[in-house]
C-alpha cells in the first residue's frame, strides 16, 4: 500500500525554483534513501513535505494515506504521522526538553482523539524510550537543545520519533557531523523503529550511514530532479563513482 | 523570513478575548464627580479618618495643583482631565461591612470565582494552599481571610483603612515615610484620594508562616483606582507578598495611581509578586486602564527587597519599582516580565540606588512586544560616594513578535564610588521562524508554540514567582499573546 506519493512536485524558496519536477512512491514499512551532493534540493523536499512556511509548491502534488498532503497545515501533518528529523535541529532557550516533549506527545494525542496524559504517565513513557535508545535521564531536563552537542541534537531527534511513533520518517542528514560511534548509536536507534507500518525517507549525503540503515531502494536527487533510482547496490555505486560520474551520466 | 502572518493576526486578536472583561452589577455609592479639597474631605470622612490623615491628604492635594504630569516617559495618551472622573466609590454595603465570607455579596464572590481566585476556594484549601487574601474591590477592602492565624504569629494584615483605626502610630509613622506625599505627580495624587489598599506588618524575627495576597479589581465605570499599600518587616522577619489585578472590558480609559511602601529593617526580607492584568484596552487602542504606579521599598542593614512583576495588562504601564540600599550589606533585586500587544504600551523597569557599603542589586527585565506595541525599559542604578563595593547586575532582553511593535532599552547607570561593579546586558531578538517551526513539525499548535517559547524567554523570571502564581502567570502569558479563549 502506498502511503506516500509524490507526482512531479515543483517547489520554490524565494521565488527561485529549487524542486523541478519530483516523483517518488513511497509504501507502508519501505524505506527510501535519498542521496545528493549539497545543494541538490534535499532539505528543500523535506521541508516541502513538512509544509514550511515559504517552501511554495507551484505543481505537482503529494497523497499522504490517501489525502493530500499538500492542503494539510504544518502542524496537522505532524499530528497525521509525518516526522521530521531536522538537519539542524533547533535551540529553544528555556524550554525544559520534557515540557516540551510531552507537549507535543499530548498535542498529537488530542489531534488523534486520545486521552492526554498526566505527568506521571509520561514520565514513565519517556524514561522507557530513553532506555531503549541509552539517553542519559539529565539530558531532557536540560533546556530543549541549548548547548547539547551534535551528538546529543540527533539522539533527542530520534527519542522524539520514538515517542510520536509517525507514519512517514523523514531524515534529513541525521549523520551529518556525528562520528562514528555517535552514528552507530543514532542507527541502532532508527532500527528499532523499523516497523511494518512505519516508513522512513532517509536523507544523505554519503552512503556511510546507509551501511547501518539498510533502505529498500535509493534515489539520487541532483538540481531539483530524481536523476536515478535502483537498490541498496545504487549507494555503493555512487560512494565508488562519485556524484559527477552518475550526475554527469543523467545529465 | 518575515514570521507567518497567522502569527501575528492570532496574537492580534488577543483582546478581542480579554478573559476577564465582565462587569458586577452592584449599587455604588460615590463621590461626587472631580477633584477638590471638597472631594479629599469626602473621601476621609467616608473612611472616618483622625485629623492628621486629612491634614496630610490635603497637603499632598495643594502640592498637587501646583505639579506638572510627567511627560518624560515612552508612552503617549491624550490629555487626562482629573475633573472628569469619580475618585471614591464603594459597595453600597459598605454600611455593614461583611464580618464573614458567608456575609459577602455573593455576587462578589462569583466575581472572584470568574477571576479564578474563589476566596471560599481559598478557604477550603488553607491546609494545604496557605494564602491570605485582601481583596480590594474598587475602592474599598472586601475580605480578608486567614486573619485569625495571622493573629497568632503577631502579622498584622488588613486593610489600610483597618490599619489606620486600630493601628494608628504604625501608619502614621511609616506612610510617606519611603514615597513622599510630594514624590511625584500620580504618587501625589494618591496620596491625596487613595481609597483603600492592604496594610500588612510581620513583628521582629517572624517568618509570616503563609503568601500574603491581595487581588485588587476597578469595577465602576469612570472610576479611578488609587490604592496604597503599605508593608513594614520589622527586624529579621520574612515576607512574601503577591499582588494580583484585573478589570472590566471598558471603552473609556480608567486612571489607576497606586501607590506601594516596603520598608525592610534590619535583616528584614520582602518579596513582592506582581501579576498585573488590567485590561489592555482593544485592538485599536480604545479603552484600556492607565497604569501609572510608584513602587518603592527601603532596606536598612542586610536587609533584602525582591520585586517580581508579570505585566501583562493595561493599555499604558508607568512603573519602576525600586530600592533604596540605605542599609550596608543590604540586597534589592528586580525580576521582571513586561508583554505588550496591540497598542499597548509600557514604560516599565527599576531604580536602584546604592547608598550602603557592600549594596548588591541584580535586574533581570525581560520584554515581549507584539503587534503594534511599545515596550520600554528603563533603569537606573546609582551608586553613592559611600556605597564601598557596591554591585549591581543588570540583564534586559527584549523579544520582537512581528515587526510593527517596538522595544526600547534606557538604562541610566551613575557610579560615584570607584570600588563600585555595575555590570549591564542587554539583547534584542525576533522570535524565530526555525523555532516555531521546530513546534509545529511536532505537531504543537501555533499558538500553543509561541506561549511555550515565550514562556521559555521568561523562565529566569517566571521561576522568581511562587509556585501557584507561576501556573497562573504562565497561562496569563499565553492569554495575552494568543487571544485563546480561556
Ligand atoms: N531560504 C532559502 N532562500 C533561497 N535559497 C535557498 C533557501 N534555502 C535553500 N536555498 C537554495 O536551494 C537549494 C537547495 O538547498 P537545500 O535544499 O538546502 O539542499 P541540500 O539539503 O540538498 O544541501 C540551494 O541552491 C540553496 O542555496
Ligand atoms: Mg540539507
Amino acid at each position: 500500500m502506498s502511503i506516500l506519493s509524490i507526482k512531479n512536485l515543483h517547489a520554490e524558496v524565494d521565488g527561485k525554483e529549487i524542486l523541478k519536477g519530483i516523483d517518488l512512491e513511497i509504501g507502508a514499512g519501505e524505506i527510501h534513501a535519498i542521496m545528493g551532493p549539497n545543494g541538490s534540493g534535499k532539505s528543500t523536499l523535506s521541508y516541502t513535505l513538512a509544509g514550511r512556511e515559504g517552501y511554495t509548491v507551484t505543481k505537482g502534488e503529494v497523497v499522504y494515506q490517501g489525502k493530500n498532503l499538500l492542503e494539510m497545515l504544518p502542524e496537522e501533518r505532524a499530528q497525521a504521522g509525518v516526522f521530521l528529523a531536522f538537519q539542524y535541529p533547533v535551540e529553544i532557550p528555556g524550554v525544559p526538553t520534557v515540557t516540551f516533549l510531552k507537549q507535543a506527545m499530548n498535542s498529537v494525542r488530542k489531534a488523534r482523539g486520545e486521552k492526554q496524559l498526566d505527568a506521571f504517565e509520561f514520565k514513565k513513557l519517556m524514561d522507557a524510550r530513553l532506555k531503549e535508545l541509552n539517553i542519559v535521564n539529565d539530558m531532557v531536563r536540560r533546556a530543549l537543545n541549548t548547548g547539547f552537542s551534535g551528538g546529543e541534537k540527533k539522539r533527542m531527534e530520534v527519542l522524539q520519533m520514538a515517542l510520536l511513533e509517525p507514519t512517514l520518517a523523514i531524515l534529513d542528514e541525521t549523520d551529518s557531523g556525528l562520528d562514528i560511534d555517535a552514528l552507530k548509536t543514532v542507527a541502532d536507534g532508527v532500527n528499532a523503529l523499523r516497523a511494518a507500518d512505519r516508513s522512513m525517507l532517509v536523507i544523505t549525503h554519503y552512503q556511510r550511514l546507509l551501511d547501518y540503515i539498510v533502505p529498500d531502494h535509493v534515489h539520487v536527487l541532483f538540481e531539483g530532479r530524481i536523476v536515478r533510482s535502483g537498490d541498496k547496490s545504487l549507494a555503493l555505486e555512487l560512494e565508488e563513482k562519485g556524484y559527477t560520474d552518475i550526475t554527469g551520466a543523467a545529465a | 523570513m518575515a514570521i507567518a502572518q497567522a502569527t501575528i493576526d492570532s496574537v492580534g486578536e488577543a483582546t478581542d478575548k480579554y478573559k476577564y472583561g465582565f462587569v458586577t452589577e452592584i449599587e455604588m455609592d460615590r463621590a461626587p464627580r472631580g477633584l477638590t479639597e471638597e472631594t479629599v474631605r469626602f473621601i476621609s470622612a467616608k473612611k472616618e479618618e483622625p485629623e492628621w490623615l486629612l491634614e496630610w491628604r490635603l497637603k499632598a492635594f495643594r502640592h498637587w495643583l501646583t505639579m506638572k504630569e510627567p511627560t518624560w516617559a515612552r508612552v503617549g495618551y491624550p490629555p487626562i482631565d482629573y475633573q472628569d472622573s469619580y475618585y471614591y466609590s464603594a459597595p453600597k454595603s459598605d454600611a455593614d461591612r461583611p464580618k464573614s465570607l458567608d456575609e459577602v455579596d455573593p455576587k462578589l464572590l462569583e466575581t472572584y470565582e470568574k477571576l479564578g481566585i474563589s476566596l471560599k476556594e481559598q478557604e477550603v484549601l488553607a491546609g494545604v494552599r496557605n494564602v491570605a487574601i485582601d481583596a480590594v474591590f474598587d475602592s474599598v477592602s472586601v475580605a480578608t481571610t486567614f486573619k485569625d492565624r495571622l493573629e497568632k504569629d503577631g502579622v498584622i494584615f488588613c486593610s489600610i483603612s483597618e490599619a489606620v483605626k486600630k493601628h494608628p502610630e504604625l501608619v502614621k509613622k511609616y506612610i510617606g515615610s519611603v514615597v513622599p506625599y510630594s514624590d511625584n505627580f500620580f504618587a501625589t495624587l494618591n496620596s491625596a484620594v487613595f481609597t483603600d489598599g492592604s496594610f500588612c506588618y510581620i513583628p521582629k524575627g517572624v517568618r509570616c508562616p503563609m503568601e500574603l495576597s491581595t487581588y485588587f479589581r476597578i469595577n465602576a465605570s469612570e472610576t479611578g483606582q488609587f490604592e496604597r499599600t503599605l508593608i513594614i518587616a520589622d527586624e529579621g522577619s520574612y515576607v512574601s507578598y503577591l499582588e494580583g489585578c484585573t478589570a472590566p472590558q471598558r471603552d473609556e480609559n480608567q486612571l489607576h495611581a497606586a501607590v506601594v511602601e516596603l520598608v525592610a529593617l534590619d535583616d528584614a526580607e520582602i518579596k513582592y509578586s506582581t501579576v498585573q492584568n488590567w485590561y489592555p484596552g482593544d485592538e485599536n487602542g480604545v479603552g484600556g486602564i492607565y497604569n501609572f504606579v510608584t513602587k518603592r521599598g527601603v532596606c536598612e542593614k542586610r536587609a533584602k527587597i525582591s520585586w517580581t512583576q508579570v505585566e501583562t495588562g493595561s493599555a499604558i504601564t508607568w512603573k519602576y519599582p525600586s530600592c533604596i540600599l540605605k542599609g550596608d550589606d543590604s540586597v534589592g533585586e528586580f525580576f521582571s516580565i513586561a508583554i505588550t500587544n496591540n497598542r499597548q504600551q509600557a514604560d516599565t523597569g527599576t531604580k536602584m540606588l546604592h547608598i550602603g557599603k557592600n549594596t548588591r542589586s541584580r535586574i533581570i527585565a525581560k520584554g515581549i512586544s507584539a503587534g503594534k506595541s511599545q515596550s520600554t525599559y528603563r533603569g537606573q542604578v546609582r551608586i553613592n560616594a559611600m556605597a564601598e563595593g557596591a554591585r549591581n547586575y543588570t540583564q534586559c532582553d527584549s523579544l520582537l513578535i512581528g515587526d510593527k511593535c517596538g522595544a526600547h532599552t534606557v538604562p541610566y547607570i551613575e557610579s560615584k564610588n570607584r570600588s563600585a561593579r555595575v555590570e549591564h546586558e542587554a539583547t534584542t531578538s525576533k522570535i524565530s521562524d526555525d523555532q516555531l517551526f521546530y513546534c509545529l513539525q511536532r505537531g504543537i499548535p501555533q499558538e500553543d508554540a509561541l506561549t511555550l517559547i515565550v514562556n521559555g524567554f521568561c523562565r529566569e523570571v517566571l521561576q522568581e514567582l511562587p509556585m501557584e502564581f507561576a501556573v497562573e502567570a504562565q497561562k496569563l502569558v499565553g492569554i495575552s499573546l494568543e487571544g485563546s479563549v480561556g
